[in-house]
């Protein structure tokens, strides 16, 4: 019978021909659909390969010293400086977000009006450019708190910059979580924030990674939000109340130097390692939260 | 444990929770107040008709009118729309439905790659490939308004296209085979009739790529040359609200930078309608399902 069904739903090149000479607008838009998936694929194609290609060559174990000078231009302080502007803004939103995400799925009331704005807000976080909330972080840290250009103020911008992210995907993974799960928690005796912390949340917790992940790429890619907060000196900072560049705003002072091009080559190519690393894991993660179900 | 404590615990995580959640309304607040506290008394210093459409600007003469920005943001968003769109919502019915799918487990990843790289690697890819294209292609310096549009249209493909894929892919599958029964081809059953469904989602997919390429400004301001003059041709340069931001803030004082905060300020009431536009669109789309059950 399945065998039957799939012979039936089957057209023979023949027939589609034919079809396609009665309705020649229907050839072309599926040319015109072709064409359209190769462009995409042929900019993906041509981007990764060229600066593969052309990073490749460039990377040097110069450019992975401790310290950097003039002489090396070594990125490896930016990348130490990445992983802890990327520890650190994590450190400052995600439980702010997955608590807030726990108040809207779990306390909240149906049409409570604090949910509604938080929502609204939320949504108005989520578009605003990168650049709006560098020139905010600036005011806001860098002057009116006196913390200057530093680690610090360029952590707290990326944190509200990541907020609506871990906020959203906590929701969602919260709200994936049976009813069930919870009635059993509240029949066994538990109370609310018991239920909440034993049951909710650790089932919650794939999905809640994958939007830590996705906040990672974020703050990894950033570069309009943090040259007037964390500002662009290159070396490791002392403490979290000075300066430092990630690799994003490193590689955004060697092209606008303009002396570095084979180091920004380089920078790219570990750049776009990383992306591809962080693509991999949401990947696995994904898989697993769809294998579950 | 005690009960009484119990009861204390919860209560007091319950404000927890709410303080949280109150972060990001507080964050808005915050950024609301602090641009239009120093930007709009720099527009009214300025005088805001000179401000909003004035041509010329020359901060060592204190002269800021922004309209080529605001000019030149349109420009280029509009081009990256006329480019990015067609690719992007064909690629996305290709992936919905024309695709195979081994096809598919390769595509799919590496749209997913173009959302998360880096602006500052677009940026880069811009100025060391599309740049000397388009130099030979039409002469010039080869950073102008089309080598911008090019960029942002590139990099708005891949919210376009996974916006629109999930859209196309919420279209009950009735709908297709309903107009494949009829006797429709392949081609017209998905133009006629699933496109045509999923309308406000890839609208709203459509409004996201806006709201991206308008608050764009690394990759922009590498590539579109930032003359700040209203351009005559596709082949001039052009500078954006995000690069005049990001160009001078670095050096810029007094008056200037306060101008360049009111800059972010017109920027911002542009996100804020952009987002306005997104949640209408969005509350339409679930007045229509509320309808069609």
């Amino acid at each position: 019978m399945t065998d039957n069904t799939a012979y039936i739903n089957k057209i023979t090149f023949k027939q589609r021909l034919a079809a396609y000479r009665r309705r020649p607008a229907s050839l072309i838009m599926f040319l015109i659909t072709w064409g359209a998936a190769v462009i995409t694929a042929a900019v993906v194609v041509i981007m990764v390969a060229y600066i593969l290609i052309k990073g490749i060559p460039n990377l040097k174990p110069s450019l992975f010293a401790l310290e950097y000078n003039s002489e090396n231009v070594s990125m490896l302080p930016a990348i130490i400086n990445t992983v802890t502007m990327t520890l650190l803004s994590l450190a400052l939103a995600v439980p702010i977000g997955v608590f807030s995400a726990i108040y809207l799925t779990e306390y909240a009331k149906r049409g409570n009006p604090l949910v509604k704005v938080v929502r609204v807000t939320t949504e108005t976080l989520a578009g605003i450019p990168s650049i709006v909330y560098g020139l905010f972080g600036y005011l806001v840290f860098v002057i009116a708190c006196h913390f200057g250009n530093s680690m610090l103020s360029g952590a707290l911008t990326l944190a509200i910059m990541i907020l609506p992210t871990i906020m959203r995907t906590t929701e969602e993974a919260l709200l994936s979580v049976p009813d069930s799960f919870r009635e059993g928690s509240f029949g066994l005796g538990a109370g609310r924030l018991r239920t909440v912390f034993r049951v909710v949340l650790p089932s919650a917790v794939p999905g809640i990674l994958s939007g830590i992940i996705l906040a990672i790429g974020r703050i990894v890619g950033e570069t309009a939000a943090l040259i007037y907060t964390s500002g662009t000196v290159a070396g490791i900072p002392k403490d979290l109340m000075h300066s430092g560049r990630t690799l994003s705003i490193h590689m955004y002072a060697l092209l606008s130097e303009g002396l570095y091009m084979e180091e920004a080559y380089a920078t790219a190519v570990v750049l776009l390692v990383m992306v591809l690393i962080i693509n991999m894991l949401s990947g696995l993660i994904a898989k697993r939260l769809t294998a579950k179900k | 444990m005690n009960p009484k404590l119990q009861k204390i615990k919860e209560a007091s995580m319950k404000t927890v929770f709410i303080i949280c959640a109150c972060v990001s309304i507080v964050a808005v607040l915050l950024i609301c107040l602090f641009l239009f506290a120093n930007g709009l008394p720099t527009m009214g210093k300025i005088g805001v008709g000179e401000f909003l459409f004035g041509r010329v600007w020359k901060p060592l003469e204190d002269k800021f009118g922004i309209l080529p920005m605001i000019v030149g943001s349109i420009y280029v968003t509009a081009g990256a729309i006329i480019i990015g769109v067609p690719i992007g919502v064909l690629s996305a019915v290709f992936l919905a439905k024309f695709c195979p799918k081994p096809i598919y487990k390769v595509l799919k990843p590496a749209v997913d790659l173009l959302a998360g790289i880096p602006s500052i690697v677009y940026g880069f890819f811009g100025l060391v490939v599309i740049v000397p294209v388009m130099q030979n292609l039409f002469g010039g310096g080869g950073k102008s308004v089309l080598t911008a549009s090019v960029m942002l249209g590139i990099m708005i493909l891949p919210t376009i296209i996974s916006v629109s894929e999930s859209a196309i892919r919420a279209v009950p599958e009735s709908y297709y085979e309903g107009a494949l029964a009829l006797g429709a081809t392949n081609e017209r059953s998905i133009y006629k009739t699933v496109l045509p469904a999923a309308k406000s989602g890839i609208t709203a997919g459509v409004i996201l790529g806006i709201g991206r390429a308008i608050g764009e400004a690394m990759a922009v301001n590498m590539v579109a040359g930032n003359q700040a003059q209203i351009p005559k041709s596709l082949f001039e340069g052009v500078r954006t609200l995000t690069s005049n931001i990001v160009l001078e803030m670095g050096y810029a004082t007094d008056l200037h930078r306060e101008a360049l905060i009111a800059t972010a300020v017109v920027l911002f009431v542009f996100i804020l309608i952009i987002n306005l536009l997104f949640s209408l669109v969005k509350k339409d789309k679930k007045e229509r399902k509320r309808k069609a059950k």
